[in-house]
């Protein structure tokens, strides 16, 4: 570094000495070449963890999903697209993929929604701020495991609060997590419950960048809170809300450890998230080769989503 | 977007200033939505009071059919002491700590180098480099480690922590959110110390680096948090008992305790303890960093 530094002064003093006044922002190319170098210089670091542990592995995936690589016996030769050809007719990886998907629906509504209502509430301007913030926010630091023996227990069919409390006001007890119709809802309720404070977060900080002149004037005009809600902070959220719902569904289409953890993908794999199946295909059923086809399947359908997601809110905002 | 709340805090405080003022004039509103907001609070608050309850009873009154907030028997610490005993969760709680807070560390140099080439310098395939680590962040995490296991075992890694560690530390939303904040430094800041001949690097370590306290703070929580609640590569990556991170720790806990409901409910709390304390000394910092970093992400 410091001989660099030393080339730069005894070049760039001349420069200064001769250079004309008018243009002084026009650099000699031997600075051109020093800020390339420099340039890359501060990109390397990232660039070696960026290339070897990201971009290597997507390759090697996609040789592997060529391949029928075991954990047992290694098959490194190519089959070519046997392995995709197979997962599209592996019915347990469209139940697997249906299932994401399904989550994916019905999550989003409620982890959206939950949110909007939350800041919204705390917007009004409630007295204790941090009380309110500390509550909802306070499950999204949790790890999952806590977050799925919090709910194991209290959906426990006979020694569970949940049922428990559904019985003394008179409701039929549920069998959350063994019921096939049930369980994914089970899994819907602990995951608001554990990651709406970071949508709530990205809520309440965009409701108070909000000029406080929009409401100022709209009180002048006689509106109530409730107008003033509809037409001025749910028009001013709209950017912050395609945001959330896109971070959202891109979130939740990769749903794996609250279930593993939960259900194990059951009752009868009517839980079973796509991650969960490519982990088990892999690491359970030694299938490496297979497993990295069906990642690669769930990332093209990840990549559909994002793109008709930037298509949709391209248009919208044209 | 965040950013302008980072640096000048006084739309804020006018914001609430004029709520103050609209406060005056709904009152019955105000009270309508206090009530719904503790609603909500408690309904938030009920597992964390259940699991405490719960292991706070001995395992038989746990396991009563009669459910209970006051066992029979009294409340006892008996659970956490058996947890205690066994060693795990504090062996847990520190491999935990220092594979987060290696990540955290080096996902700030890095990230933090390369944010600084994008915003001031000029170079050659700047401009791919930008396009390659924004297309970037669309990979998710799960797709890649099947390939990443075994990458891990040609590299001998398998059972180490830098197995747990290396792959998590590209963030490439995070060198966006560090571009974003470097750009809106002044330049004239810089031209002082060109003029004097300052090296790159004395320029970014001594001029930007402490301007930039704010939002790398932001993103060292980002990316802590999101470390430390990491299940499924940690889960992966180790199989050494004496390696397991807290997440994959508790997993094997439920098998191992059966039916212990106090203990494991003991055990869930004390693993959630660490990061409730740090947000309770850290609040502030912790939601204007989620704030930031989130809303910035995209």
């Amino acid at each position: 570094m410091s001989s660099s530094l030393a080339s730069r002064r005894s070049t760039g003093q001349p420069d200064i000495a001769t250079a004309t006044p008018p243009q002084p922002t026009r650099r000699p190319s031997q600075s051109r070449t020093r800020s390339n170098l420099s340039g890359w210089g501060f990109a390397t670091p990232f660039l070696v963890f960026f290339l070897v542990f990201l971009v290597w592995p997507i390759l090697y995936g996609i040789y592997m999903s060529l391949t029928g690589k075991s954990l047992t016996g290694a098959n490194d030769s190519l089959i070519g697209f046997a392995n995709y050809a197979e997962a599209l007719a592996d019915a347990d990886m469209w139940r697997s993929l249906g299932n994401t998907f399904y989550f994916t629906v019905i999550s989003t509504v409620p982890l959206v929604l939950v949110a909007l209502v939350m800041a919204a509430l705390l917007n009004v301007g409630l007295p204790a701020q941090w009380l309110w913030r500390l509550s909802y926010f306070a499950p999204y630091l949790l790890a999952s495991t806590v977050v799925s023996l919090f709910f194991t227990w209290m959906y426990n069919p006979q020694l569970g609060l949940i049922n428990d409390s559904l019985s003394k006001i008179g409701l039929p007890k549920v069998a959350w997590l063994n019921d096939p119709n049930v369980a994914m809802w089970a899994i819907v309720i602990a995951t608001l419950w554990w990651t709406v404070g970071f949508n709530f977060l990205l809520y309440l900080a965009a409701m108070q960048n909000i000029p406080v002149q929009h409401y100022e004037a709209a009180s002048l005009d006689g509106a109530g809170a409730w107008r003033q809600f509809f037409s001025i902070t749910l028009p001013q959220l709209t950017p912050t809300t395609v945001m959330i719902v896109l971070l959202q569904i891109l979130a939740s289409m990769k749903i794996f450890d609250q279930v593993y953890q939960m259900t194990a993908g059951g009752p009868g794999g009517s839980t079973r998230p796509v991650v969960q199946y490519i982990f088990e295909t892999g690491f359970t059923g030694y299938r490496l080769g297979y497993s990295a086809a069906i990642s690669y399947i769930f990332f093209g359908l990840i990549v559909l989503v994002s793109v008709m997601q930037f298509a949709v809110t391209r248009r919208r905002s044209a | 977007m965040a950013t302008p709340t980072l640096t000048r805090p006084a739309p804020r405080t006018s914001t609430s200033e004029g709520l103050r003022r609209l406060r005056k004039k709904m009152t019955a509103g105000k009270i309508a939505a206090l009530v719904v907001a503790a609603f909500i609070a408690v309904l938030w608050l009920i597992p964390f009071a259940w699991a405490t309850a719960t292991a706070f009873k001995t395992e038989t009154d746990a396991a009563a059919p009669k459910v209970s907030w006051m066992p029979p028997s009294g409340f006892t610490a008996e659970a956490f002491v058996k947890v205690f005993q066994d060693g795990n969760i504090p062996l847990w709680t520190w491999n935990s700590f220092y594979t987060s807070a290696a990540i955290t560390a080096i996902t700030l140099v890095i990230s933090a180098l390369v944010a600084y080439a994008l915003s001031r310098i000029d170079f050659k395939g700047k401009k791919v480099l930008m396009t390659v680590i924004i297309a970037s962040i669309i990979i998710p995490p799960p797709v890649l480690i099947i390939p990443l296991f075994y990458q891990m075992l040609a590299l001998h890694l398998i059972d180490t922590s830098w197995a747990i560690i290396l792959p998590q530390v590209i963030h490439p939303a995070m060198v966006f959110v560090l571009k974003k904040f470097f750009d809106q430094i002044p330049r004239e800041l810089e031209e002082a110390a060109v003029m004097d001949g300052a090296s790159r690097l004395r320029i970014f370590t001594q001029i930007i680096l402490p301007l930039s306290r704010p939002i790398l703070a932001a993103v060292a929580i980002f990316v802590f948090i999101g470390a430390w609640n990491n299940f499924l590569w940690p889960f992966i990556a180790t199989n050494d008992g004496a390696l397991l991170t807290l997440p994959v720790g508790l997993q094997t806990i439920k098998s191992a305790y059966g039916i212990q409901y106090a203990q494991n409910m003991a055990s869930a709390l004390l693993a959630a303890l660490p990061l409730i304390l740090v947000f309770l000394f850290f609040q502030r910092q912790i939601i204007k960093g989620v704030a930031t970093t989130g809303l910035a992400g995209t």
